[in-house]
């Protein structure tokens, strides 16, 4: 389980709070308006920010103090996912090695993993000379690698048109049945909430809400969600 | 867990370091130096020189550049973008390089006095105060013009389209549009040509001395070499860090841009207005032109076919030079690149203070400390090459940092938490992030700093060596009158120069 416990951090005139038991293997929307603390949520879990008080663990296991590299945690951000000057096999190899010294039988892996997200062949273009839905394909093979039983979504899909978008949305899937990860998806589109998360945790005003079944939350949204999301779901 | 420690130590660490050197040479200076009655008017008149021939030297640059960036900035013509390149090679071409051709031109066997000869005028002497003036422009000219060509070329040009659809007359551009840019652009200019001409010592050195030409650097020389008094030369010192020290505080009201690197030039700006200003476009281009080429042009016609007759001393002199060069490029990189990290993860005012801290230090202050710290520990015969290695390096941090901290910052903007989440780490992170992302950015401060020290005439003149480095070898070669070795050692110089910066840049570039 991870548990979110009395999370507070404080930044000048703003408070975040979160308080969240999450089980693993589950799948989570979280939404809300921009800064409302969406990112915030997701950068206590990764690492990158350090609650003012309370804690966070995983499956019993205080994750306080340890780097965001050696949490139980893989990341997928809004875009900066993939490192410019390194090639796809580069790219996807420090998922398994940060320094990139791969034995024979994690190269296959590499190329295996690589295969799988349907760019085989690709693994020596540089990231420039690949479309955006490729570029998310390199960064969910790398997931995939990694195999961290946490995986953080950061609106990653965004940039992309709707219908690379739901094919990624489908590649997540799988990669979720492979890895069998919780998975914390930031979106701002309700249907994507719908499509892809049994709960929803609504962040407002910096305020983790407990996550609630999603499609009773969007059906009978409360006042301040229904204001946000405004005609964007019909009924 | 030691070496988290170790990592992020490292910054402070070296920035403590640093901070340490630095002011404790200074305080190694000021416990030296006895009270103010030391000083005799000389050293007074020295003081004045030394902030009048600034203030002068920066005045004219910046009057002068303005009619020259205006034509650049209004006109498009063959070579320009190669003119506007070399406007930023006077910053690692070796001071006494261009004195040499500034001799060669303006001396009493050169072109400008044998035409005054010719029509029975009387001729100019290119020693004395206005040889300092006049090298002074010729370094800072070229910097003054960039600058205010920024300034030129930051003006939106849709602007200068809605002034033409106005029907603007040129005067009209020029009070609505130009004049508000020169006020805003000018000072800051003004100011980085001030700065650098306060700490001049080689152009005043090799051009000034005497009771009218003495700048307070080269009084610190002279009381340092010629009179041995320490407490003077510190006390000398002292005067030199308060004037730097009150021109940065200058600094504070007035942005000082940065005065090195290619000038940027990719912008279309508008088209110039016809007629006779045409002619006077023309007319600066070709005499700034001509002031910044034909210096460098005349020793390297006259020194080019002597190289081959070089002194073997020459030779042993450029090879050390070069390994020095190297040896503090590669130091300024190693302090450079750690601060720059460290900085990029927190942003700390006192470690880019550490690093900036040379600005207040000249070459010589710093010399002098070093050998007044270390004298008892070694000879100034042994001092020479180290403490010169040393100061280089020190003196290129600046330079080095202010090229390095925005790569690095943006840098860990854009990748820092992927490589965060990746684990990515110490030699890891370094080889497969750093590295590749900043390469550039370390080759142009490598070659920036490579040039510099290879360049440099301050610290070695101090102490008196029989292992001169090739600035050295050259000057006492000029000073014994071999003007045909000076002049191919010149040219020897300067190619070293250029091609150290271009080594290092390059392979930034490539990697």
């Amino acid at each position: 389980m991870l548990e979110c416990r009395d999370i507070v951090l404080r930044r000048e005139g703003w408070e975040f709070t979160a308080d969240l038991d999450l089980q693993p293997g589950g799948r989570i929307a979280v939404i809300g308006p921009s800064g409302a603390g969406k990112t915030t949520l997701l950068s206590l879990i990764a690492g990158f920010l350090a609650p003012d008080a309370g804690r966070i663990a995983w499956q019993g296991r205080d994750l306080t103090g340890i780097a965001p590299g050696k949490r139980p945690v893989s990341v997928l951000f809004q875009d900066q996912n993939l490192f410019p000057h390194l090639d796809v096999t580069r790219n996807v190899g420090l998922g398994l090695r940060p320094d990139l010294r791969l034995s024979p039988d994690q190269r296959d892996r590499v190329a295996q993993a690589i295969a799988d997200v349907g760019l085989g062949g690709f693994g020596d273009r540089l990231p420039a000379n690949l479309s955006g839905g490729q570029q998310s394909r390199v960064a969910l093979a790398r997931v995939l690698l990694r195999a961290r039983p946490i995986l953080l979504l950061d609106e990653p899909f965004a940039a992309l048109g709707p219908a690379l978008k739901s094919e990624m949305m489908e590649l997540l899937d799988r990669i979720g049945r492979d890895t069998g990860a919780l998975m914390l998806m930031v979106t701002h589109d309700p249907r994507d909430a719908l499509e892809f998360a049994r709960q929803t945790i609504v962040v407002q005003d910096g305020h983790c809400q407990p996550p609630q079944a999603t499609g009773d939350l969007l059906r009978d949204p409360p006042p301040a969600l229904r204001e946000y999301l405004g005609g964007s779901i019909g009924g | 867990m030691a070496a988290r420690i170790l990592r992020v130590s490292a910054g402070p660490a070296i920035a403590a370091g640093l901070a340490l050197l630095i002011l404790g040479t200074l305080a190694a200076v000021a416990w030296q130096a006895e009270g103010l009655s030391g000083l005799s008017s000389w050293d007074w008149r020295a003081v004045r020189f030394t902030i009048w021939q600034a203030a002068l030297s920066a005045t004219i640059s910046a009057l002068l550049a303005v009619p020259v960036a205006r034509a650049l900035a209004r006109r498009r013509f063959w070579g320009r973008g190669l003119l506007v390149t070399l406007l930023g090679a006077p910053f690692i071409l070796p001071v006494i390089v261009a004195i040499m051709g500034l001799v060669a031109v303006f001396g009493r066997q050169g072109a400008i006095n044998d035409a005054l000869r010719a029509l029975s005028l009387p001729e100019i002497s290119v020693y004395g105060w206005q040889g300092v003036i006049l090298a002074h422009v010729f370094f800072n000219l070229p910097l003054s013009v960039r600058l205010v060509l920024q300034g030129w070329q930051a003006i939106p040009s849709e602007r200068f389209r809605l002034a033409e659809s106005l029907g603007f007359a040129p005067r009209d551009v020029a009070r609505h549009l130009e004049r508000p840019m020169l006020r805003a652009v000018l000072p800051g200019a003004w100011l980085a040509v001030f700065l650098v001409c306060l700490t001049s010592f080689t152009v005043a050195l090799a051009l000034g001395g005497g009771p009218r030409a003495t700048t307070v650097e080269l009084a610190i020389y002279q009381a340092f070499r010629f009179d041995f008094d320490l407490s003077k030369a510190a006390l000398l010192g002292l005067i030199q860090i308060a004037i730097c020290v009150g021109a940065l505080i200058a600094t504070r009201w007035i942005a000082v841009p940065a005065s090195f690197g290619a000038g940027r030039d990719d912008r279309v700006t508008w088209q110039g207005p016809a007629g006779w200003r045409r002619g006077t476009d023309a007319l600066a281009i070709a005499l700034a032109s001509a002031f910044l080429l034909w210096p460098i042009g005349a020793v390297t016609l006259r020194g080019l076919p002597a190289i081959p007759d070089l002194p073997p001393e020459v030779w042993t002199a450029a090879i050390r030079s070069v390994v020095m060069a190297v040896i503090s490029a590669l130091l300024t990189l190693t302090v450079t690149l750690i601060l720059a990290l460290h900085l990029s993860r927190r942003p700390s005012g006192w470690i880019e203070g550490a690093g900036m801290l040379p600005l207040v230090a000249s070459p010589l202050v710093l010399g002098t400390g070093l050998f007044i710290l270390l004298r008892d520990v070694a000879g100034a015969q042994a001092l020479a090459l180290p403490v010169t290695v040393g100061v280089n390096a020190m003196m290129a941090l600046p330079f080095g940092l202010r090229a390095l901290i925005p790569a690095a910052r943006t840098m860990q903007q854009d990748y820092g938490r992927l490589a965060a989440s990746l684990d990515m780490t110490g030699i890891a992170r370094l080889r497969l992030l750093v590295l590749p992302r900043l390469a550039r950015p370390i080759g142009f401060a490598g070659g920036l700093a490579a040039a510099l020290a290879m360049g440099d005439l301050g610290v070695i003149a101090l102490f008196s060596t029989d292992q001169p480095t090739l600035p050295l070898k050259l000057y006492q070669l000029m000073t014994s009158y071999r003007m045909a070795d000076a002049s191919a050692a010149a040219v020897l110089l300067m190619a070293i120069s250029f091609a150290l910066f271009w080594i290092f840049d390059r392979g930034g570039r490539l990697a």
